[in-house]
């Protein structure tokens, strides 16, 4: 058997992937890649990483045994990778304590970034502050009315926030908008992407430094479970938590990869944001080509989820791939669904999840009860809900 | 021998640069995109790039983007763009037109029946964003095969072995981003730019357009006196965007008029 050995050189996934930007960029992408070939393996600078993600972050994080889930369920054993018991309550932080580490080592003084519901602006707020570096986070105007505690947190942290009025206003017009300001600094600016989109290197750099997830998985699943899963289930946006704890897993051809995306009011009605899930045709945006939600004209379309942070019409380009080759496998679960799992953790386990993590919580429990009690199904806890508050307090009624 | 080089030919016995400017297809509203077009061509354009509106134009600053946004409200994407560019070849058969977008709203209608799309409507050459000449090298066949141009863009950054690589896979003329940024930033450099294209010019005998920063008539002078053409897309654009509804062809026929003017005055003996 071959070893899984992509991105190729140029980035590709098979037809996935690569770098579709302006000139005005290659020469910063190409700046990008060679100092993240030359560090990725470097000792001192992953000392530097694995030292600030233990003290910094507080990893590893733990895997649980959701005993009254599994119960509830009724089958497969159902365990709960911990990434919401970060510093900063999400896996997000494993990525940005990455770039920003590669910034400094670049020498660049300013690093910018996108955010949809917030977790990756705070998430770099707070390594930027941690670093002495100065950050601009850029956040679409919709979702700055949205998500004003986060708004709020990444100011306190030192962060410029600056409400994107073009487009749609939300995440992927956060990332036009970063990708314009880079454009004009790139000299001093590094440009932390949050997901395993953009440009080459960003899907293979993104999905590296999150990949401690699985990597932690590998060694902590025998000691917890005495196996590796059956199944590994997380929630997809971009996607950057499922391939962190999809990606060590690849050639464990045994243990099934789910990756859940967000069918928003249902696929059927058109208001979701799940482009694997709906066969949305094959398209461009963001420097990648990846399945795209788009009209017959190839514009992009709005996307609908009860979860900010599943919000976005594109997908990472190796979720792609690893969907067509048949490696992993993509579902999608409802608002209302995720919302039911959410509140049944909660109650159940003791543990508020994000809203993006319920999607996954939701489907986990669904296939927990078409397998045996031998079985074991990991979920990537990819956040904490104590954001989504609010959120679920207004669809229930409740004003805070 | 394409429109394109014709064109530049002509103007290179007069010793004059090329006007390009451009606007948007749709913007303010598709039934006045040829007519503007003809205003254009009227008052000095030596061909026109036309916008295809695209919902994510990330290489373009906000005066562009609304722009998109008003096209993209008027129902006008790409194949609307392609009919307007047809109804615009009815009257004129000469100026080459040059159509500039991003990949997807192409690959969206399929990059066959695009090519198949913009040759009967005699489109000259086709400039997209965002299809470096790595990820591109089939369009641009294709392309060629159908003598359509191929141009892409040069940036402040992009170093000497890239020019090589780009100008290999380019026809028609190579366009040169003058400043870092997106469309309609900063104020350029001349000095900085002249050194650019002369460069440019060490690796390739196409002509070399200038724009991204060109927003008034002194500036197109000095870029003119440096430069093979000047593309004015933003300031035009903008035009369009402040004028009352029944002043903006006046209007866009004085801004390009001073625009030609000007660059006309630039290589005079």
């Amino acid at each position: 058997m071959q070893p899984y050995d992509l991105p190729d050189e140029f980035g590709h996934f098979g037809q996935f992937g690569g770098t579709f930007v302006a000139e005005t960029l290659i020469e910063a992408l190409d700046e990008l890649r060679e100092m993240y070939t030359k560090y990725k393996d470097d000792p001192e600078f992953l000392a530097e990483f694995h030292s600030d993600l233990k003290h910094f972050v507080g990893r590893p994080s733990p895997i649980y045994f959701a005993e009254r889930l599994t119960k509830q369920s009724g089958g497969a054993k159902i365990f709960l990778k911990r990434e919401d018991l970060n510093h900063t309550g999400a896996h997000k932080v494993n990525n940005t304590v990455g770039q920003a580490l590669l910034a400094k080592k670049m020498g660049k003084p300013r690093v910018i970034a996108e955010t949809g519901a917030g977790q990756h602006g705070v998430a770099t707020a707070t390594i930027a502050a941690r670093l002495g570096l100065e950050c601009v986070v850029y956040m679409g105007s919709e979702d700055v009315k949205r998500q004003s505690p986060n708004v709020y947190r990444m100011k306190l942290l030192g962060a410029t926030v600056v409400p994107v009025e073009s487009g749609s206003k939300t995440l992927k017009d956060a990332l036009n908008e970063a990708l314009r300001d880079w454009v004009t600094n790139v000299s001093n600016t590094f440009y932390i992407i949050g997901t395993v989109a953009g440009p080459h290197p960003y899907p293979m750099m993104v999905r590296d430094f999150n990949s401690v997830v699985g990597k932690e998985c590998l060694e902590q699943m025998p000691e917890i479970a005495n196996k590796q899963p059956d199944a590994v289930v997380a929630c997809v946006g971009g996607g950057s938590n499922a391939m962190g704890i999809f990606y060590p897993y690849i050639e464990h051809k045994d243990v099934k990869l789910i990756g859940v995306e967000a069918a928003g009011e249902g696929i059927e009605t058109g208001k979701h944001a799940a482009p694997l899930t709906s066969n949305s045709k094959i398209g461009v945006l963001h420097g990648n080509r990846t399945y795209l939600m788009q009209n017959a004209e190839g514009q992009i379309i709005e996307t609908h989820s009860v979860s900010a942070g599943l919000d976005y019409p594109g997908v990472g380009p190796e979720h792609s791939w690893l969907k067509d080759s048949g490696r992993a496998s993509y579902v999608a679960i409802k608002d209302d669904e995720a919302l039911e799992a959410f509140h049944n953790l909660c109650k159940v386990e003791g543990i508020i999840p994000a809203l993006e993590t319920s999607h996954a919580l939701a489907y986990a429990q669904k296939l927990a009860s078409q397998m045996s009690s031998e079985e074991v199904i990991l979920v990537n806890l990819s956040g904490r809900g104590d954001k989504d508050i609010n959120t679920v307090a207004n669809i229930s009624g409740i004003s805070l | 021998m394409s429109k394109i080089k014709v064109t530049f030919e002509k103007l290179k016995e007069a010793n004059k640069s090329a006007l390009i400017p451009f606007i948007t297809a749709g913007d303010p509203h598709p039934k006045d995109t040829v007519q503007l077009m003809d205003t254009l061509v009227e008052n000095g354009a030596d061909m026109i790039e036309l916008g295809i509106p695209f919902s994510d134009p990330m290489a373009d600053g906000p005066v562009i983007q609304r722009a998109s946004e008003r096209a993209l409200n008027n129902k006008v994407g790409i194949k609307d763009t392609i009919k307007l560019a047809k109804d615009f070849r009815k009257t004129n058969k000469e100026t080459p037109l040059i159509l500039m977008g991003y990949a997807n709203p192409i690959e969206a209608i399929g990059v066959e029946n695009f090519i198949q799309l913009i040759k009967e409507a005699q489109i000259d050459g086709v400039i997209t964003v965002d299809y470096p000449p790595e990820e591109s090298r089939e369009f641009v066949k294709k392309l060629n095969e159908q003598k359509i141009d191929s141009i892409f863009l040069l940036s402040p950054t992009t170093e000497d072995e890239r020019i090589k690589l780009i100008a290999e896979q380019a026809s028609g003329f190579l366009y040169y981003v003058s400043l870092k940024g997106v469309t309609g930033a900063a104020n350029i450099d001349i000095k900085q730019v002249s050194e650019k294209v002369n460069n440019i010019k060490k690796y390739s005998d196409l002509p070399v357009a200038v724009g991204f920063g060109v927003r008034d008539a002194d500036t197109a002078k000095s870029v003119a006196e440096i430069s093979d053409a000047v593309v004015i897309g933003s300031r035009i654009v903008k035009e369009i965007e402040a004028s009352e509804k029944n002043h903006i062809f006046s209007n866009v026929k004085k801004l390009v008029e001073s625009m030609k003017n000007a660059i006309d005055s630039s290589k005079a003996q």
